[in-house]
């Protein structure tokens, strides 16, 4: 079968039920992408799929078929970075970072949705995302940060 | 610290570290320099002047051997090392480096003798000073205990500066200016004229110089770097998706495997079907490992769901099956037979019962697991040469000794790749999913093989924080607390982590009340006991280890005493506190927090004061109990670590360490059932969400004598301020953990 990551046409050889999380990861070397849970509870693995976040881990390889998928890689890079990873850095937000590309996939959902969230509007949307290390805090401002800048650009 | 103590001390050495066992050693031993690991593979052209510095004509390269688990010690490592160096961040590469007893931990001889972290007396800097000497010998090279910045801040200053002086050393050989008339200035050495010569010009030179070792380390007010506010170095690729961790890894010709081990962590395997498994895609095979099964696959996911698919009947576990057994095994260990230590006996404990009517209650502190977010994992290749093994893992020595003891190969041929962490909170000390790498790597000798936890397998075998329980009794008078008698019972930690890695834990386990004997109140009648439960569920250390269930107990009886009293919480705690450092930290909380203004209707809240690692900290929390359940408004934090090394990654730490204490304390444990973990996932141990997730405000104080690590101590008080605070706003005391069991959370 094909996918469409990043912008780029990928062919794999997998089950269709292989969760789109892994053909990332072990077919297609994407690692931004992390392995948390594998239940859609901590959000780690969040990628868009036609540009609504998504639990990777639960999208089946032939569901995404046909579809636009993008990954950290694909929202912005160090020499090219999409405003909250700008806020992101500015922040410091990441301790281990483990959960941070989860964290970005998901709240640059919620920007496109609602460029000038509320705090309430942060936490519904963004409680979906586990972070162990606790950098909850600084999540929110950087995700401020981010709107403010983009409303600006 | 004024007050005397009593110590049970069965052995004045050791306290609870964990030593490598019969290790004869001498002042001589203790004093020689220890190897220089970076000298082994040095290119011709290349420059080292000690385990932390390595120069050649491209790159200057600092070794952290600190694992970075997420605190941020890559940077503040190489900060230390920059300060003295003249370097800024950006000229410089970091690495981990290779195990070596070079980067031993001296930080772990503070939390191993058996004194009082405020305790600066002569003998107890005596004892930490032999400890540190015992350490250096065993080459205990380890992150954790909230160590890295005690262990780090003289050593890699001083590492930085030889290298500093050295340099000069080599341009005043190259150009013949005397050392006198030479600076240095942004990973260069300044000649009179201003010409700049880059360290990396002089590598040659230096590569032939004799280190220079007598150095002056900066004064404080010439820092450039120390106290301010830095960009850590990992915060970019972190940002970017583009940081490798360990589960991110491949080598060449790898292959993928998964295990599934006894959930009841006893022996074994009693039948095994695997015929299903093998027939699945992409299954190449399916092996039997110590303890269970492992499957061998061409994909992650291949293999966890061919391990899955394996049928086991697996055998009992060696510790009560169910819950209640665990908690009867607490219960009946309050007795002399069990007596641990008894750490605190000031006063007359029995005559102040006597005197009045006496306060009693319980506390208990549930097994909770580490699950860090990165599941456990390592990629092992074994040859009939040696071994090479890439994972994140807090002792790197013990990843050699392990891998060496399954391979048959010497610990100097297993070369370790340290990598960075998606969190551990503790679980990386522990070396179970090496030592299954190991055995499944060295059963396909020469192939790269693997292995990554499924998140149910990394609950399943867990070691979790130890159960405790906790019985005060106690009594007031004319609105003070006056008698204070607190016994905590729990297996100890440190038993069950040192019998798993073989190193012989001598003495009493500090462990047991810590967060309880080693605060520096000074009650008029007091009484600290550790009862040592024998083991039941294998325990590991959990961020903060004994700290914050002895935090919670002690707190929370403190509170209800206070409470008996009649007197303000705050207050009574300042007024009954003997240490000048940790009565600041409360002044300063009571502050911060507006202590005893006015509050909205339905509000309420508690302090809690927790000493951790030798670092006082003071929490305030603010509740509201909302017609759905407490919400958590507020938090302010307070504490002592003597020198802030970087105040952004400081606030992030303690904040994050505010957020690990309250999640746990309201929702998350660890029970069994058959003998099997009950939580699988994150859906049933969840810990904090960002709704549930508090304003948390952090005041960093530089009182304190020595530098402290700020990873741990910030736990502890979390809990105990919180039940403190619900108490205050709704009248219910909660008196264990998890609080959701007795009351409903926003």
């Amino acid at each position: 079968m094909q996918l469409t990551v990043n912008d780029q046409l990928r062919d794999i050889d997998v089950e269709d039920d292989m969760p789109l999380l892994w053909v990332l990861r072990d077919e297609l070397g994407i690692t931004g992408v992390k392995y948390g849970c594998g239940i859609a509870q901590c959000g780690a693995c969040t990628v868009h799929m036609d540009g609504v976040a998504v639990r990777s881990c639960q999208v089946a390889a032939a569901t995404a078929q046909g579809t636009q998928i993008k990954t950290i890689e694909g929202l912005g890079t160090p020499d090219n970075l999409h405003a909250l990873q700008d806020a992101w850095i500015e922040h410091q937000v990441a301790q281990c970072g483990y959960y941070q590309s989860g964290q970005i996939m998901q709240a640059a959902t919620l920007l496109d949705m609602n460029p000038a969230p509320s705090d309430d509007d942060i936490d519904a949307v963004m409680s979906g995302n586990l972070c162990r290390c606790g950098t909850y805090p600084r999540i929110r401002a950087a995700i401020k940060t981010a709107a403010t800048k983009m409303q600006e650009a | 610290m004024g007050r005397a103590r009593t110590i049970a001390r069965r052995t004045f050495l050791i306290g609870s570290v964990t030593i490598l066992g019969g290790v004869a050693f001498g002042t001589y031993l203790v004093k020689r320099s220890l190897p220089n690991p970076l000298e082994a593979d040095l290119a011709e052209g290349e420059a080292t002047f000690n385990a932390w510095v390595k120069i050649d004509a491209d790159t200057i390269t600092l070794i952290t051997p600190h694992a970075d688990l997420g605190q941020g010690v890559v940077s503040s490592q190489a900060a230390l090392i920059a300060e003295e160096m003249d370097l800024n961040f950006g000229q410089f590469e970091t690495s981990f480096g290779t195990p070596s007893s070079a980067y031993y931990n001296t930080g772990f001889a503070d939390g191993g003798a058996p004194f009082m972290a405020t305790d600066e007396s002569f003998k107890a800097d005596a004892v930490r000073s032999v400890l540190s000497g015992v350490l250096k010998i065993a080459g205990l090279q380890g992150t954790g205990g909230s160590t890295s910045m005690p262990d780090s801040f003289d050593k890699l200053r001083h590492a930085g500066a030889v290298a500093r002086e050295t340099l000069k050393l080599a341009a005043s050989q190259q150009t013949g200016v005397p050392v006198s008339e030479l600076t240095t200035r942004s990973g260069a050495v300044i000649l009179p004229d201003g010409i700049s010569l880059p360290y990396t010009s002089l590598a040659g030179v230096a590569a032939t110089v004799e280190p220079v070792q007598d150095v002056t380390l900066r004064d404080p007010s010439e820092w450039r770097l120390i106290g301010k506010p830095m960009q850590r170095l990992d915060i970019v690729s972190k940002s970017t998706g583009t940081l490798a961790y360990g589960i991110d890894i491949s080598v060449d010709g790898m292959v993928h495997a998964a295990v599934r081990v006894n959930p009841r962590k006893g022996d074994g395997m009693l039948s095994l079907d695997t015929t299903k498994a093998k027939s699945m895609r992409g299954v190449s095979d399916v092996i039997e490992i110590t303890g269970g099964v492992a499957v061998i696959a061409d994909n992650t996911w291949r293999a966890i769901k061919a391990v899955n698919a394996v049928d086991v009947e697996w055998g009992d576990a060696p510790y009560p099956a169910e819950m209640e057994g665990h908690w009867k095994t607490l219960d009946d260990s309050f007795t002399p037979e069990h007596l641990d230590s008894t750490w605190r006996d000031d006063g007359d404990v029995e005559g102040g019962l006597a005197s009045g009517t006496v306060f009693e209650a319980e506390y208990r502190s549930p097994y909770v697991a580490h699950a860090p977010l990165e599941p456990l994992n390592a990629i092992i290749t074994v040859t009939d040469d040696g071994a090479e093994v890439w994972a994140g893992h807090q002792g790197p020595g013990q990843v050699q000794i392990m891998v060496a003891a399954i391979t048959g190969h010497d610990v100097e041929n297993i070369i370790f790749h340290n990598q960075y962490m998606g969190g551990s909170f503790g679980h990386r000390l522990e070396g179970e999913f090496i030592k299954q790498a190991a055995e499944i790597a060295n059963q396909m000798r020469g192939t790269p093989v693997k292995l990554t936890y499924s998140c149910e397998e990394d609950f399943a075998q867990d070691f979790p924080r130890q159960i405790a329980m906790g019985r005060g009794k106690g009594t007031v008078s004319n609105g003070q607390v006056n008698t204070f008698d607190l016994s905590i019972a729990s297996p100890s930690v440190f038993a069950s982590q040192g019998g798993r890695s073989g190193m012989a834990v001598p003495g009493p386990d500090a462990t047991i009340a810590e967060g309880a004997w080693n605060n520096p109140y000074t009650i008029p009648n007091s009484r600290i006991q550790a009862f040592r439960a024998p083991e039941l569920a294998p325990v590991s250390s959990w961020r903060s280890v004994g700290a914050p269930s002895g935090g919670f107990i002690f707190d929370s009886f403190l509170d209800e005493l206070i409470h008996q009293a009649g007197a303000d919480p705050m207050a009574e705690r300042i007024r009954l506190m003997d240490h000048d450092a940790s009565r600041i930290v409360l002044e300063t909380v009571a502050e911060m927090s507006s202590w005893g203004g006015e509050l909205k209707p339905n509000q309420g809240r508690g302090v809690a004061f927790v000493e951790s690692f030798g670092v006082p900290v003071a929490e305030v929390v603010e509740v509201t109990a909302t017609d759905r359940g407490i919400k958590i408004d507020k938090v302010w934090v307070a504490c002592d670590v003597g020198t802030v090394i970087d105040p952004i990654n400081f606030e992030n730490n303690v904040q994050g360490g505010v957020i690990w204490g309250l999640g746990h304390a309201i929702n998350a444990e660890i029970t069994y059932s058959d003998g099997v973990a009950e939580q699988t996932n994150y859906h049933a141990h969840e810990g904090m969400r960002m709704f549930q997730c508090p304003e948390i405000f952090v005041r960093g104080l530089e009182n304190g004598l020595k530098v402290r690590g700020i990873g741990e101590p910030p736990v502890p008080p979390a809990a105990p301020a919180l039940a403190n605070a619900i108490f205050a706003a709704t009248g219910q005391r909660i008196r264990e953990m998890p609080f959701n069991k007795f009351i409903d959370f926003v």
